[in-house]
């Protein structure tokens, strides 16, 4: 009888194992060797890749670009996204119709709406400038200076993503209970000491379980990328997975590309857990 | 006061939603101009600033080798997704029982440490994946096919619906599991004739969840196809070159994305139901 406990956890932990850990391991394998085009297969190069990587530049600031794009892309996401729950969490006319329209970004496929996304920024072709100009300020080159094409991937991820941190947090809100709030408003709170006092920190649990959930799809960065500048202008918008993409499966130097993958992958896990521990640390009150 | 924070919340609601529409309502309207409306610069209301032309829907049904021929890609993109979304959801929801309700372990591997094995996932990048999906699935010869992408979206799909269905059985009391056995039932019964029966919100939500995540992947159907196999993101973006043709780009669009807009009313159903506060924690 205790046997039959295996044969509910055994088939899907097997199958992600031989998909997941298997090749993972073959990575660890694939990034001691010099596998490339000119020689495709297992050797044995020890640590070049490793020492070439400490050398690349470019790696190191899609690394730093990557931590830029994806924390100013969820702060923003966190901030709008807390402020429409706020919004149509009570009573608001069409409640349900706007709550559903609010989520419809987050149901869209990335890439495609990418593809739309720069259109709309096309310079002379399209809306963005001519929404620029009727609000009276000069054209903008959205995509062609990297400043502003870091600033349009922005853009579009807090469209696609907002509506997470509405839906979660909306959810949240519709879980708290109503008594710390009617023991505010015999305090005679305002709305503004009771959100700082009451709402944010019973909000704080699920507001760090979205902001790291947020924070680990944004450290994946890249389709929007692809479509939207294919990294450019000359490397601006180029993110950490792009540039692996591009050492990897258009130049297929295998070997460099796994090692840069392994260290980029054990850079976001350390990342995201000191950044998941200081978030529990500042936003959940001590006592 | 009151009136002035009305108008506030509701200018604020009004600015949003037109953002969220905005791109949708651009597409549709692209969808429906020619080379000439498109050169014509930033134009809005068909008659009006363009002549409307049915074109860019036309060329997506076409198959005599001047279309695009969506029709493919589409059932392909269905086929894989539902696929995926099914396995990686019977897969997910037997291990999570699992891991909700026996202890395991294996030497220091602790039931605990299993289920984060799982959720953990997702903090993978896809590009790690990449090129040992690469590897793998040209060993296999799976490159380029519907078996192989379906293989590859169960390690997308399967953390996903662990991760929804743990926490949705956790919150489901252990005295209904101990009722049965006092019964006679054997585990796998429990689970069959009691459990799974009353499971249908987790289920539906990690269903969702399944889906989206299945339908919207570009990355995969991007690396692991070439020719034979397209699903429906690449064959979209295929037509994001530099001379695009943005009608049939935006018709395609929407075509590819309006399904899912059908979830959103689903998962808005089962918000105010107050559901998904517990399945998505």
């Amino acid at each position: 009888m205790t046997r039959q406990k295996y044969l509910f956890l055994l088939p899907g932990l097997l199958v992600l194992l031989a998909i997941i850990l298997f090749p993972l391991l073959f990575t660890i394998r694939v990034s001691f060797s010099s596998w490339d085009v000119a020689q495709p297969g297992l050797d044995w190069a020890g640590g070049r890749n490793y020492a070439l990587m400490m050398q690349d530049g470019r790696f190191w600031q899609s690394l730093l670009r990557l931590g830029f794009i994806a924390v100013a892309a969820v702060i923003l996401q966190y901030v709008i996204g807390f402020g429409l729950a706020l919004l149509v969490w009570r009573d608001v006319v069409l409640k349900r119709f706007i709550r559903v329209l609010f989520l419809i970004p987050m149901m869209t496929t990335p890439v495609i709406m990418s593809v739309i996304w720069r259109t709309i920024f096309h310079e002379s072709l399209g809306p963005a400038n001519d929404l620029v100009r009727l609000l009276g300020f000069a054209p903008m080159p959205w995509l062609s200076t990297g400043g502003m094409a870091v600033v349009s991937v922005i853009i579009v991820e807090v469209w696609q993503w907002t509506p997470f941190m509405f839906l979660l947090l909306l959810a949240g809100l519709l879980s708290l209970p109503r008594e710390p709030f009617l023991a505010a408003a015999i305090d005679g709170a305002g709305p503004l000491r009771s959100f700082m006092n009451v709402t944010f920190p019973m909000m704080a649990p699920i507001s760090i379980a979205a902001l790291v959930i947020r924070l680990i799809e944004s450290s994946k960065i890249m389709e929007t990328v692809y479509v939207m500048t294919s990294g450019g202008p000359g490397t601006a918008t180029e993110t950490s997975s792009y540039y692996i993409y591009i050492r990897g499966l258009r130049e297929f130097q295998i070997g460099y590309a796994a090692s840069l993958s392994l260290t980029y992958l054990i850079i976001m896990i350390v990342c995201l857990t000191v950044i998941a521990k200081l978030l529990v640390r500042f936003m959940i009150p001590r006592g | 006061m009151r009136t002035l924070y009305l108008l506030f919340k509701y200018a604020a609601i009004l600015l949003w939603s037109g953002f969220v529409v905005g791109p949708f309502l651009w597409a549709l309207s692209t969808s429906f101009k020619t080379a000439n409306g498109v050169m014509g610069g930033p134009t809005y209301i068909p008659w009006l600033q363009y002549q409307p032309s049915l074109e860019g829907w036309r060329v997506l049904v076409r198959t005599d080798g001047t279309g695009i021929d969506i029709v493919g890609p589409y059932l392909s993109s269905i086929v894989v997704t539902f696929s995926a979304s099914a396995i990686s959801l019977i897969l997910g929801t037997l291990a999570a029982y699992g891991l909700s309700r026996f202890t395991y372990r294996w030497g220091f591997v602790k039931t605990s440490d299993i289920t984060f094995f799982f959720i953990s996932q997702r903090i993978m990048p896809p590009i790690v994946l990449a090129i040992p999906f690469f590897l793998m699935l040209r060993f296999l010869g799976l490159l380029d096919t519907i078996a192989g992408l379906i293989l590859v979206y169960i390690a997308l799909l399967l953390p996903i619906a662990v991760w929804v269905m743990v926490d949705f059985f956790n919150n489901v009391p252990k005295q209904i599991d101990e009722m049965a056995m006092i019964d006679g039932c054997t585990p796998i019964q429990t689970f069959l004739r009691v459990i799974l029966p009353n499971s249908l919100p987790g289920l539906v939500v990690a269903g969702l969840f399944c889906i989206i995540f299945g339908w919207n992947d570009f990355f995969f159907a991007f690396t692991m196809t070439f020719t034979k196999t397209q699903l429906l993101p690449v064959a979209v973006v295929a037509l994001n070159s530099s001379v695009t043709p943005w009608w049939s780009l935006s018709a395609s669009a929407l075509v590819s994305v309006v399904p899912l807009v059908i979830v959103a009313f689903l998962v808005e159903r089962f918000l105010s139901r107050g559901n998904l506060a517990g399945a998505v924690r």
